[in-house]
């Protein structure tokens, strides 16, 4: 049964081919969705939806089945914070766009632009099982940057060939903490006044954009595109996805975004358990990499395994992210090191698959495998958090991914030298 | 216990005093380390990976700090202290051949970054215990996943980083009192990007790869005519003016004398290669190549060279030279016949060494690669204390060995494994359960980290 069952996968991983209906039969299914978990289910996939999960459904006679008996499917894991697609090695400038020198564009850099849908970290990650992920913008890190916000976060996927680019402005990223403070001039309060003369300057410029055409405004901290691109960040479309650290500087950002009346989204956050039961009374979500615990500065001494844990205890909606853009595919171990910390099960797969959807608006598309949503998923060979397990077979838009990279071919091109002679 | 070679070949020089004497001075700041006080003790009914390949049920004794015994069906000797390892795991002690811990100081702020000593090429000179803090919180957070032995580098901004030290990861105030007691000195030397980029970027040499290469050799034909040098005065009987010292050539003499392993930085392939000639040519030996993200594409040539290879599972691709880096290099060293290391050179990794090797284990089945799990509990015990020149005194639970032993919760090559308790020298280190052994380093008292354990 396995035998047959992996003889279809691998034909049915030797290339993409074009959606179709696909029925994967017997699978332990974790659907991250109102059905819970189907101890023996059947997931349908056709013209790239999702169209219907459950236990003991008839397979469509068009349907490519696949045996999934003895695995787990899970629905495609959303990556929440990468640069995947903006950057190659994270050495070389130039493949690298993540970030702008350019004073005079800061919001408006969209991560949506000028995304690389052929980068080779693309198929190393979803080899990880990820099949989504938020592109957000990253910080020049040269001295003497002064850039207060870093751009727009964009919504992509990581499918195998065509646009990756899904949904732009998912989220205004910024650095607040020490980063923010070095950029603003040297303080904390600094940083926060330059936020607040940048959000007062935005409403004036969405009151008053004839005047400001024809010069009869004050002078305004940003430039014009800058100002356009954050009227949806006053208008509490666009989410703050702001890094900070230290319990004072989350304490401070929670405020902010009270009296502003702007969408927030906690980044990092290692400081985060101490302040939890505010971060769940302001309805904010964390997105943190759980495994970090070392007091790496002076903003992060409380950093501990447990944040992820104490957070979702407090009834804070969170989401994992992986170790860079190269090491993507280490989102689903970080997970599984944190139930190993007491976080539960079911609460660390979320935080890989619905969370992060629910955190940046796309819960109705992608996130659980439920029927209507895109037919992201994944057929694992055992539990998609553990060291041992691996994809054996990856869905996105109901088309199946190849199992290669450029390092499998690299490896197969080495591995017959030391094979032994059997 | 090893005998530094160096003191104990040369002829006293009588009327030099020790600092000049190259000799004399091998052990210029000597371990202070001492065992904390133990009991004798018993883990029964635990699944034992003891570090050399085998995977047993049944019971591990410790006595004076040592293995005692290790089997199925042992007796248990009135006395002792027992420990019930039913559905657990035993394996040695975590043993990390690349870590910058104390000298890459946490928090990472400049007053703490004192891995590099990136003023020259080659500062073969500098010795990277006088970088040690004992206090870096990261120590603790090692000790609390296992860690008990630590091979700490300096490097790897230039060919010849310094020397590195060998530390037991117990508490301590001074570094003296963590060495580990006659483990051999290593040299840091590194090739590719790094050395190449810190110094063209300075509008010196080396500019380029042959730059570097060039490097080295002029350093090892210096570090010869230094060594004939001593070694004439010393047969001339030790009169008249002795050769000056130098710190930097002790070091690299010292190599080719084979007291001192090279801990080699290397990615690619095609510089190992070229490092592997520059040994021959000299005569002294590469330990391991470090990162070594290419080692997979010769793996059978340094199988027969007899050099270890310590790398990742899942890093690659931060820069040009680790852009082939792939999750099967260990297992496909190990399939070779070859010796691999999972290690860490990070703060957070140096915590999961054995959840990196269970990955690159898992990729090398996949792959149709025979590797088993006492294998990959190997290449973070004993292939290391091989490299590091300890592996008669640690890294796997073989009779007479140092009772460095973790006890874990989980297979320990599962992501869920976590270390319940940790002995270095049969002495408790780490206990998950008792906050005894779990007091924050002096940096981090008062401040909000500080009853945090992990």
């Amino acid at each position: 049964m396995i035998a047959r069952a992996l003889a279809t996968l691998s034909l049915l991983a030797s290339a993409p081919v074009a959606a179709q209906t696909v029925a994967i039969i017997h699978g332990r299914v974790l659907t991250m969705g109102p059905a819970g978990e189907i101890a023996d289910g059947t997931v349908i996939l056709r013209d790239g939806k999702v169209v219907a999960v459950g236990a003991a459904l008839a397979t469509p006679t068009d349907a490519r089945v696949i045996d999934a008996m003895g695995k787990i499917v899970t629905p495609g894991l959303v990556a929440p914070v990468t640069s995947l697609g903006l950057a190659e090695l994270r050495s070389l400038a130039g493949p690298d766009d993540r970030s702008s020198t350019n004073d005079g564009i800061s919001a408006a850099f969209d991560a949506g632009d000028g995304l690389n849908p052929d980068s080779v970290l693309i198929p190393v990650a979803r080899l990880g099982g990820i099949t989504r992920s938020i592109v957000t913008p990253g910080y020049d890190l040269k001295a003497g940057r002064t850039l207060l916000f870093a751009g727009q976060a964009a919504a992509v996927q990581l499918g195998s060939g065509g646009p990756m680019l899904v949904r732009r402005g998912v989220a205004m990223v910024l650095a607040m903490g020490e980063e923010g403070a070095e950029r603003a001039g040297g303080s904390r309060g600094a940083a926060l006044a330059s936020l607040a003369i940048a959000l007062d300057d935005v409403r004036s410029y969405a009151r008053r954009r004839a005047d400001y055409d024809r010069g009869e405004t004050r002078a305004l901290s940003l430039s014009r595109i800058d100002l356009e691109a954050l009227i949806p960040v006053i208008e509490g479309r666009m989410p703050l996805l702001v890094t900070v650290n230290r319990a004072s500087d989350i304490r401070e950002m929670l405020a902010f975004a009270h009296t502003q009346r702007v969408k927030l989204i906690l980044e990092s956050a290692s400081e985060g358990w101490r302040v939890a039961a505010e971060i769940a009374r302001a309805g904010v979500p964390v997105l943190l990499t759980p495994i970090e615990n070392v007091p790496a500065s002076f903003e992060m001494l409380g950093a501990t395994l447990s944040n992820a844990q104490r957070l979702h205890a407090a009834g804070v909606l969170i989401g994992f992210e992986g170790n860079g853009p190269d090491r993507e595919r280490e989102q689903r171990h970080n997970a599984g090191a944190v139930v190993a910390e007491g976080l539960p099960y079911a609460a660390a797969l979320a935080a890989i698959t619905i969370n992060p959807a629910r955190i940046f608006g796309l819960a109705d598309r992608i996130g659980s495998l439920e029927p209507g949503k895109e037919g992201d998923a994944v057929i694992w060979d055992g539990d998609p958090l553990e060291t041992a397990s691996r994809p054996v077979a990856i869905f996105i838009r109901g088309v199946v991914q190849p199992m290669t990279s450029r390092q499998t071919e690299l490896r197969d091109r080495y591995i017959q030298q030391v094979r032994k002679p059997q | 216990m090893l005998v530094f070679v160096g003191a104990a070949q040369v002829a006293p020089a009588a009327d030099l005093p020790r600092g000049l004497d190259p000799g004399a001075d091998a052990d210029a700041f000597p371990s202070t380390y001492v065992p904390a006080p133990s009991q004798p003790l018993a883990i029964t009914g635990a699944t034992i990976l003891t570090g050399t390949g085998e995977e047993i049920a049944g019971t591990i004794l410790v006595r004076d700090g040592k293995i005692e015994a290790v089997g199925a069906g042992l007796a248990i000797p009135p006395g002792y202290a027992l420990i019930d390892g039913h559905g657990k795991w035993v394996t040695p002690g975590v043993i990390d051949i690349h870590s910058h811990l104390g000298a890459a100081g946490s928090p990472s702020v400049p007053a703490n970054d004192d891995t590099n000593e990136a003023s020259s090429p080659n500062t073969a000179e500098v010795w990277i215990e006088h970088s040690v803090w004992p206090q870096d919180p990261k120590f603790r957070l090692a000790r609390a996943a296992g860690v008990t032995t630590l091979l700490l580098l300096p490097g790897s901004s230039n060919l010849f980083g310094g020397r590195s030290v060998t530390v037991k990861n117990v508490p301590a105030d001074t570094v003296q009192a963590m060495k580990f007691p006659g483990a051999p000195y290593g040299l840091k030397m590194a090739c590719g990007e790094n050395p190449k980029s810190v110094f063209g970027g300075r509008g010196r040499s080396p500019a380029t790869r042959m730059g570097n290469v060039a490097g080295y050799r002029t350093a090892w034909i210096n570090a010869a005519d230094y060594a004939r040098k001593w070694d004439k005065w010393r047969t001339d009987g030790g009169t008249g003016d002795p050769p000056k010292r130098d710190l930097q050539l002790d070091t690299l003499a010292g190599v080719l004398k084979g007291e001192i392993l090279v801990h080699n930085h290397c990615y690619r392939a095609d510089e190992m290669a070229i490092m592997v000639d520059i040994a021959h040519d000299f005569g002294f030996r590469i330990a391991a190549f470090h990162h070594a993200t290419e080692a997979y594409k010769l793996a059978p040539a340094l199988a027969t060279e007899g050099i270890c290879v310590a790398t990742w599972a899942e890093a690659w691709g931060a820069k040009m030279e680790s852009f082939d880096g792939i999750e099967e290099n260990a297992a496909m060293i190990d399939a070779a016949g070859g010796c691999a290391i999972i290690h860490s050179d990070d703060g957070l990794l140096i915590q999961r060494l054995n959840q990196e090797a269970g990955i690159a284990l898992a990729a090398g089945r996949a792959a149709g690669l025979p590797v088993s799990r006492g294998d990959a509990v190997k290449w973070f015990t004993l292939n290391p204390a091989k490299a590091m020149g300890i592996a008669d005194r640690t890294g796997s639970l073989e009779i007479g060995k140092a009772a460095d032993i973790v006890l874990w919760n989980a297979d320990p090559l599962s992501v869920y494994a976590r270390a319940d308790k940790v002995w270095i020298d049969g002495a408790t280190v780490w206990d998950r359960a008792d906050p005894r052994f779990q007091a924050p380093s002096d940096f981090l008292l008062g401040q909000p980290g500080q009853d945090f354990a992990r």
